[in-house]
């Protein structure tokens, strides 16, 4: 581990593809959070390319939820947070005074650890981003509702009680209501943070399938504990130890010949 | 590797050590058998409590009005004395009743250690004798029997009546009792009491209304002095509607007095000659008895139609004779209106300073400064409300109101003194801790989850909170609503200074317009078993009537809640079944 983080001293963060290439999609520079005292993360620079599915992989604690909600700003809930660098989505940096927050996320949809469909039918739970923005078209809502739910492959399973509660629905549909949920607003970056880890098997095997749909249309920044689903769904990963960026790179690079030792360590499962 | 015997040795050991754990004295603390048994305990204590309460109240309301049986007893001196017996009881007679009885009544009285017992009857005839009730000792009464023949008779005025009928005129011509029948007389006092209900639609509706326009033109005029000045055209034009309607309402004023003068004179042709069992004679008209039975010659169904009749009274009626009977309508209606107004002013203002505390405000050193003197306003007395009520809302809010709006009534107050309005509202500043605390709970109830959810979706913070925070939040809330509005519907020694009166036949919704006065003073049911029970000129006599009103305040109060726990657990069923 010594060695590692002096690794990461001397050379700074490893990286298989170059920053700020053309298609990209978001792009961090420097980004450092500070909880209060604690910093959290530590000049992170990396540069999420459009139309992917990027991982971001590490043991717990090393900051990539971290850096994932600062991606749309979910952070900001959080009393004495402090950032430092800038994040810049389609060029504008999300953190300038002069970002609307509220439109920022209704570009980024964002799907959570725990599946956390809202108290109310499986209809209104999709059209939610919609009625936010006051839109009571009922044609274009059942439209909206229909393509998201389509888009989440939930469509088939629900499309009879679709006024029914969505409390009622199973884990696994739960969460692929959350992704309809987050696809229905047309956002062009999806968030996952984990979006399997509460799930079983059956279930992680369906949003894995839906994950790879996806990706052609959204770029895809995805959290997860699971080697085997970053390289199974991630085109590019990113590697993260207390609270830096190691490694980022093509998925197949990273996880077959890594330059540090210490990512090897990671993706093999010696070690997180 | 271990050695067999090392192995064998260890179990040992290890057999032993469990021997020894088994034989030590269980530790009283580790089984906690005994303090379940204390907090089922005293979880029983409470409920006993409690169900002895509500059966108390509940018997006592329920029997007082079934029609009690009439007892008349022959005292040792002759005399007769004829009511129901209320109760009967164990007493000690003094030296100088000692000394006046036989040997032998004082020989059974020292056999049982100086006691003897005595009854209580309610002999009524207020107006004969001067008073309700006689207690007679057990000495005193030679025979007591029930004769069929006697009868109560409930009376407008001076309480009940307790004797005979001795003659009856009907139409200015004196009836010989012999000649009519039961259904004679039921007749006559049919039409009777349905005469004197048109005299007092006449002179509360009819001419009340007259009144009541008059009233207002006078203001009118008031008002256009006050605006304009004496001198000014629109007064004289006024002036001179004044007059027209005056005219006008005068006319239609005299019609109906006349009319109520005719009925009146033909009620005062149909009279009641009764006379009690001492053979004392009082002539009533027929339209001041509210109610009369013969309880000794009655069968249950007919008594039960007399209960029934009486419990109809009480809740549709108005008072009479200083509250302790009649019915007590308003009582109800100022309670459930209150109690209504309170929670539409408590409800709003209390969840949005909750929302403000919980949701936007920095939870720094000064919000927590907030939440414990909220929490604080709790424990203050309720009646340091009611003087608060008074000098703020009465006072000063109701005193500028009354200058700006109604300066034509001036000096007498509209919004300037209590009322229902100045009532509620101080009753809503009483409860509000309440509903703050519930509400904050309940917001913070609501998982991260959600409200992250929903601002992941690009929702505002406002948005959120009204679509997806609030509605889950809102059986916590209601909950605190509950508990606002029973703790306020309970509550008198505050509104005795903000607006309850004895009496107040007016109802604060009628037929003029604005309909609702909200500046009425009001009658409370809290209020009114105070006044019953301790105000009244005989206690004895207001005793039941504390019972059966308190009944209805519980009984109210519960209704009141049953039906916002009904709307809460609807609620509550949309939500259920969600998993965080």
């Amino acid at each position: 581990m010594v060695a590692v983080l002096k690794a990461v001293e001397e050379q700074g963060t490893v990286y298989h593809v170059k920053p700020g290439g053309a298609g990209q999609a978001l792009a961090v520079e420097e980004f450092c959070l500070w909880y209060g005292a604690k910093q959290a993360l530590f000049d992170v620079t990396m540069a999420v390319e459009k139309g992917l599915v990027t991982a971001l992989i590490g043991p717990s604690g090393c900051g990539k939820s971290t850096l994932l909600r600062s991606l749309n700003r979910m952070n900001d809930l959080i009393d004495g947070l402090r950032i430092g660098g800038r994040i810049a989505f389609g060029g504008a940096d999300i953190y300038a005074p002069d970002c609307d927050v509220i439109a920022l996320r209704k570009r980024m949809g964002m799907v959570f650890q725990k599946p956390n469909p809202f108290p109310m039918s499986i209809y209104e739970n999709v059209i939610y981003p919609l009625r936010v923005d006051g839109i009571n078209d009922r044609r274009m809502l059942a439209e909206t509702a229909e393509r998201a739910l389509r888009g989440s492959a939930l469509w088939e399973e629900v499309k009879d009680r679709l006024h029914e509660s969505a409390l009622g629905l199973s884990g696994g549909q739960q969460q692929r209501l959350c992704i309809a949920r987050a696809i229905a607003g047309d956002p062009e970056v999806l968030l996952m943070d984990e979006p399997c880890s509460a799930l079983d098997p059956v279930a992680t095997s369906k949003i894995e399938e839906l994950i790879e749909e996806l990706a052609g249309h959204y770029t895809i920044v995805i959290v997860t504990h699971n080697m085997q689903q970053a390289a199974r769904v991630s085109d590019n990963t990113a590697f993260m130890y207390l609270g830096k960026l190691i490694e980022y790179g093509e998925t197949e690079t990273v996880f077959t010949t890594p330059k540090l030792e210490k990512t090897q360590e990671y993706v093999t499962g010696r070690f997180g | 590797m271990v050695a067999p015997v090392a192995v064998e040795r260890l179990k040992l050991e290890v057999a032993g050590a469990r021997e020894a754990s088994r034989a030590r004295a269980v530790d009283i603390q580790s089984l906690g058998e005994p303090y379940l048994w204390a907090l089922g305990g005293a979880l029983a204590f409470g409920c006993l409590m409690i169900a002895g309460f509500l059966l108390l109240v509940a018997w006592n309301g329920v029997v007082t009005f079934w029609p009690k049986p009439i007892a008349v007893v022959t005292l040792a001196d002759g005399r007769k004395i004829a009511g129901e017996p209320i109760r009967s009881e164990l007493f000690r007679p003094g030296p100088e009743v000692l000394a006046k009885l036989v040997p032998d009544q004082r020989a059974a009285i020292a056999r049982s250690d100086g006691f003897a017992p005595r009854t209580l009857y309610r002999v009524a005839n207020y107006d004969l004798y001067g008073d309700d009730f006689l207690w007679v000792t057990s000495f005193e009464a030679r025979s007591v029997e029930q004769p069929p023949g006697m009868m109560l008779f409930e009376r407008l005025e001076w309480g009940p009546f307790i004797g005979t009928v001795k003659s009856l005129t009907a139409d200015g011509r004196q009836q010989a009792p012999d000649l009519l029948g039961p259904g004679e007389l039921a007749r006559l006092h049919g039409e009777a009491r349905a005469r004197w209900q048109r005299i007092r639609e006449i002179e509360r509706g009819d001419i009340g209304a007259v009144n009541h326009a008059l009233e207002q033109e006078r203001l009118r005029l008031r008002r256009v002095a006050i605006d304009q000045g004496e001198a000014s055209a629109a007064y004289a034009e006024a002036k001179a509607r004044l007059d027209r309607r005056q005219t006008d309402l005068g006319q239609r004023y005299e019609a109906l007095a006349a009319e109520a003068k005719a009925l009146k004179d033909r009620d005062a042709r149909d009279s009641v000659v009764l006379a009690d069992i001492a053979g004392k004679e009082k002539q009533i008209p027929l339209s001041a008895i509210v109610r009369y039975y013969a309880p000794n010659a009655m069968g249950w169904s007919d008594m039960l139609v007399v209960y029934l009749s009486r419990w109809w009274e009480f809740v549709s009626e108005e008072p009479r004779e200083a509250n302790t009977e009649g019915g007590v309508m308003p009582a109800i209606f100022g309670t459930a209106a209150l109690t209504i107004l309170l929670v539409i002013a408590v409800a709003p203002f209390g969840v949005v300073t909750a929302l403000y505390l919980r949701e936007y405000a920095r939870q720094g050193r000064m919000v927590a400064v907030v939440r414990i003197s909220v929490n604080n306003l709790a424990g203050v007395p309720s009646i340091v409300y009611g003087v608060f009520g008074l000098g703020f809302f009465a006072y000063f809010l109701g005193g500028t109101i009354d200058q700006l709006f109604y300066p034509e009534r001036l000096p007498s107050p509209t919004f300037g003194t209590g009322g229902l309005l100045w009532s509620s509202l101080t009753l809503a500043l009483l409860t509000v801790p309440v509903v703050i605390v519930a509400t904050e709970e309940a917001l913070a109830a609501v998982p991260r989850s959600m409200r992250e959810g929903s601002l992941a979706c690009g929702a505002s913070k406002w948005q959120t909170i009204r679509r997806i925070v609030l509605p889950r939040a809102m059986p916590g809330i209601l909950t605190g609503i509950i508990l606002a509005m029973a703790r306020g519907a309970g509550e008198v020694a505050p509104l005795m200074l903000v607006g309850v009166v004895k009496l107040a036949p007016e109802l604060p919704i009628d037929g003029y317009f604005p309909f609702l006065h909200l500046e009425r003073s009001f009658m409370h049911l809290g209020f009114h078993i105070y006044d019953v029970g301790f105000q009244s000129r005989n206690s004895e006599a207001g005793k039941p009537m504390v019972f059966v009103t308190t009944l209805l305040l519980v009984a109210l109060i519960f209704v009141m809640n049953i039906g916002a726990i009904m709307i809460r657990n609807r609620l509550k069923r949309r939500f259920a079944g969600s998993q965080f």
